[in-house]
């Protein structure tokens, strides 16, 4: 770790100060910090005054950055350690980088990359997906192959599965995604600065806030811009109730894949209602045009408060309550329970985030380990189960409705008031680097931004966790029917389109 | 005559009770549910419709709904509506109908690997697997009332005999083929928590998966069945557990549909206030519907 520069979320640095390592010393570096516990952050390539660079931000109970050159082919360094597996598999994909001996190099999003060089999965991209992809096959007499996708029942977004299985029991599942590839990162270093947070607002429509709050920050830090506490307020609130309304709402459809109905009905309503709580705070109920660089476009005033206020004393009741109907069903427990573990070890090794992470019994929470708006000040929030399962992962959701009720409640009872926003085109300070991290509803989202010479954006880099998490899904079916994938893939709720940017 | 209308109300009724379940759900969830006609605009509405067929299907396909309605057109066929005659009957026509249910079971089962979509081919698996258990408890309970009544005829089991009633001295003994009818009922009708048949999730549907592929007035054939078949399981248990019988047909009748509403209405609030199994428990389900009932007949073993 001796090479590493430890930093802190949402500090703006210089990017010469930034570590630059020979490959090898970076490889061995990042190769340490996992085997020691440490987690992968970021980890992407750049092109730097025509150099193809890479960057890469780690954590363990602090943030610590590196940088080297990118050799054209390298020695994969997923070989030693699963945690860079879907990095190099992106890096290979937007740089035509070669990770020599990846044990899975396969496409991540199907599209051209960016420098121009010879594709390493060799696909046309003239041609629709899917592309040329062998998919992983197991072969015997008994062994039966089911794909499901990319257009599924019901109203989700695409995106491919394929089963191996004997019977009904699966041997792997395979999941293919990137139908949604939009090209996120590439606009965002494009596009004019104020259409910026619009299209931070969009790249995953559930996590509206997590993600505007990561770009606002970055900026923040690198326009040095203040924001005061009543902002930080709002954007607080604002996050946790996200958090709380698609907790609420992926219980209920939790219930409703097991066939439970009641509880399904109950949440669907309620959801609504927290929703309507975010329609309060911004003016609409998805939280979009909430958070701008520099502060929060409304303001909570004490109306909104009191409506907060009682809306909130009026739905935490019902919450518990239906709360309660799902976890005391023994017919409920029994489906959920011992379905879809991912145990401790693999966990680690794959780095899950989020509920996810600690349903597994990774206590890891951007909220605590790297606190930004008021989050420094509220009390963290205890799993008590933690045994993997779709059951640890729906009690993780339940006791985070009630941390993020009572967060809510406390924020609600400060008296500081957000000045009122003005839009302005802050200049970003040149040659710097950004990490932004936050814990959005998923899990810990991530914005990196390099600037160059000038200020303009050299690079911004997005991770959704369910970049880190889809794997976990994977995994999770190993071994399992397939009859229990629907409610496997409900209690981890990926995002697709976070992860396709 | 009386047989003849008791049969065609019967047939006419048949789509008007599901929605009670339908009702039943929706109001414990706190729904409205669906129009009380629901069934019959959805068979118009399939019956005006094309059909779309896949090219990799062959003529079996086409035959699944066709035989899988006729089918269930005889159970009713042979039934005692209300204590009445039925249209046809002779001794042993449990048996031959039993069977009968299980040849549009083949046909469908047969339809669905047709598609060669893997989805129906795991949905025919667990549907052939589940069958085959229920039809041990099917027998289980008509081996209990061939030793209580000597017969194997549905006349005979009802027709003017109160003997096969919770009422009668036998009642004790009935109740546990009642609760192993139940459970087969809720299996061979796909009702939760044997089957979900509100999912969307193709992955965990067993009777549903298999009709994704009908349109149109296939479609028609294959719900219209399954009423007919849920009513059948319906009224066969609602002849045991009825406790009316008064002299009036008119009041016999209508007091038996009561019993059948009754029945109806305990599903959907079975199905309000459980989950369903995780697949592999649902053998162990089933095969308790046969162990209860073979325990009854242990007990006739002493002579009645």
């Amino acid at each position: 770790m001796a090479e590493l520069l430890e930093i802190k979320n949402n500090e703006r640095v210089q990017r010469a100060a930034i570590p630059h390592l020979e490959f090898a010393d970076f490889r061995q570096e990042l190769l340490d910090f996992a085997v020691a516990g440490g987690q992968v952050v970021q980890l992407f390539a750049y092109q730097d005054s025509g150099l193809l660079k890479l960057l890469a931000v780690l954590r363990n109970d602090k943030l610590y950055v590196a940088g080297c050159d990118a050799p054209d082919t390298f020695a994969s360094l997923t070989v030693e350690s699963e945690k860079f597996h879907m990095f190099e598999r992106e890096i290979g994909e937007q740089y035509g980088l070669e990770p020599k001996g990846h044990p899975w190099l396969k496409m991540v999003r199907y599209h051209a990359n960016y420098t121009g060089k010879k594709d390493l999965f060799g696909n046309d991209y003239s041609q629709d997906i899917p592309g040329n992809y062998p998919y992983f096959t197991v072969d015997g007499e008994t062994v039966h192959e089911v794909a499901v996708g990319p257009v599924h029942a019901g109203i989700i977004e695409p995106g491919h599965f394929r089963f191996q299985c004997c019977g009904e029991r699966v041997f792997h599942l395979e999941i293919q995604l990137g139908y949604q590839h939009r090209g996120v990162e590439k606009l965002l270093q494009s596009v004019p600065f104020k259409r910026l947070p619009i299209i931070a607002e969009t790249i995953a429509g559930d996590t509206t806030i997590g993600h505007s709050l990561c770009q606002a920050q970055a900026i923040e830090s690198l326009a040095c811009l203040k924001i005061d506490e009543g902002a930080g307020i709002v954007r607080s609130i604002a996050l946790e109730l996200e958090r709380i309304a698609n907790h609420v709402g992926d219980l209920g459809a939790l219930s409703l894949d097991a066939a439970f109905n009641p509880p399904a009905a109950y949440f669907g309503r309620i959801r609504g209602d927290y929703l309507n709580l975010s329609q309060i705070l911004s003016g609409n109920r998805f939280g979009r045009g909430l958070v701008r660089p520099g502060g929060v476009t409304k303001i909570m005033g004490d109306e909104q408060k009191g409506l907060l206020i009682d809306k909130l004393t009026e739905l935490t009741p019902q919450v518990e309550h239906v709360n309660d109907l799902i976890f005391s069903a023994p017919s409920v427990l029994a489906r959920f329970e011992n379905t879809g573990t991912v145990n401790y070890a693999d966990a680690e090794k794959l780095g899950l985030v989020g509920y996810a992470g600690r349903a597994c019994g990774l206590a890891y929470d951007a909220r605590v380990a790297f606190p930004t708006e008021v989050y420094a000040g509220l009390p963290a929030n205890t799993n008590h189960k933690t045994d993997g399962d779709v059951c640890s992962r729906a009690m993780v959701r339940r006791e985070e409705i009630i941390h993020s009720t009572t967060l809510i409640n406390t924020l609600l009872g400060k008296t500081e008031e957000a000045k009122s926003y003005i839009p302005e085109i802050p200049k970003l300070a040149p040659t710097s680097f950004v990490v932004s991290i936050n814990e959005g509803w998923r899990g810990e989202v991530s914005h990196c931004i390099l600037t160059d010479t000038d200020g303009k954006i050299l690079r911004y880099k997005v991770k959704d966790p369910s970049f880190h998490n889809w794997i976990g899904l994977a995994l999770a079916l190993r071994d399992e029917g397939i009859s229990d994938f629907p409610i496997c893939n409900k209690s981890f709720n990926l995002s697709y389109c976070g992860f396709d940017l | 005559m009386e047989a003849i209308l008791s049969f065609c109300f019967a047939v006419l009724l048949a789509p008007l009770f599901p929605v009670v379940i339908q009702k039943v759900k929706a109001g414990i969830a706190g729904k409205q549910g669906p129009p009380w006609l629901i069934n019959y605009y959805t068979v118009v509405k399939l019956l005006r419709k094309g059909s779309v067929y896949s090219t990799s299907t062959s003529f079996v396909f086409k035959l699944g709904p066709v035989v899988s309605l006729a089918a269930s057109f005889l159970l009713l066929l042979f039934f005692p509506w209300a204590g009445r005659a039925p249209l046809c009957s002779f001794h042993g026509d449990v048996i031959m109908l039993f069977y009968i249910m299980g040849l549009g079971r083949f046909f469908t089962i047969l339809a669905a690997l047709d598609t060669a979509s893997p989805f129906e081919g795991m949905g025919a698996a667990r549907e052939a697997f589940f069958s085959v258990l229920a039809e041990a408890t099917i027998f289980c309970i008509l081996i209990l009332f061939f030793r209580l009544t000597g017969s194997l005829s549905f006349a005979e089991f009802f027709v003017d005999t109160h003997f096969l009633n919770l009422m009668d001295t036998h009642g004790a003994l009935l109740l546990l083929a009642v609760v192993g009818l139940y459970i087969v009922m809720l299996t061979e009708n796909s009702r939760v928590p044997v089957d979900d048949p509100a999912t969307h999730l193709e992955l965990t549907m067993i009777h549903e998966v298999m009709i994704l592929d009908h349109s149109g007035p296939d479609l028609a054939l294959i719900e219209i069945g399954a009423w007919f078949k849920l009513l059948f399981y319906a009224a066969f248990l609602s002849c045991i557990v009825n406790p009316f019988q008064v002299d009036n047909i008119f009041l016999n009748g209508f007091l038996f549909y009561v019993v059948v509403v009754f029945v109806y209405i305990t599903i959907g609030v079975v199905e309000s206030c459980m989950a369903r199994y995780k697949l592999e428990v649902v053998p162990k389900f089933i095969l308790k519907a046969s162990i209860l009932v073979l325990f009854g007949i242990i007990l006739t073993i002493g002579g009645l």
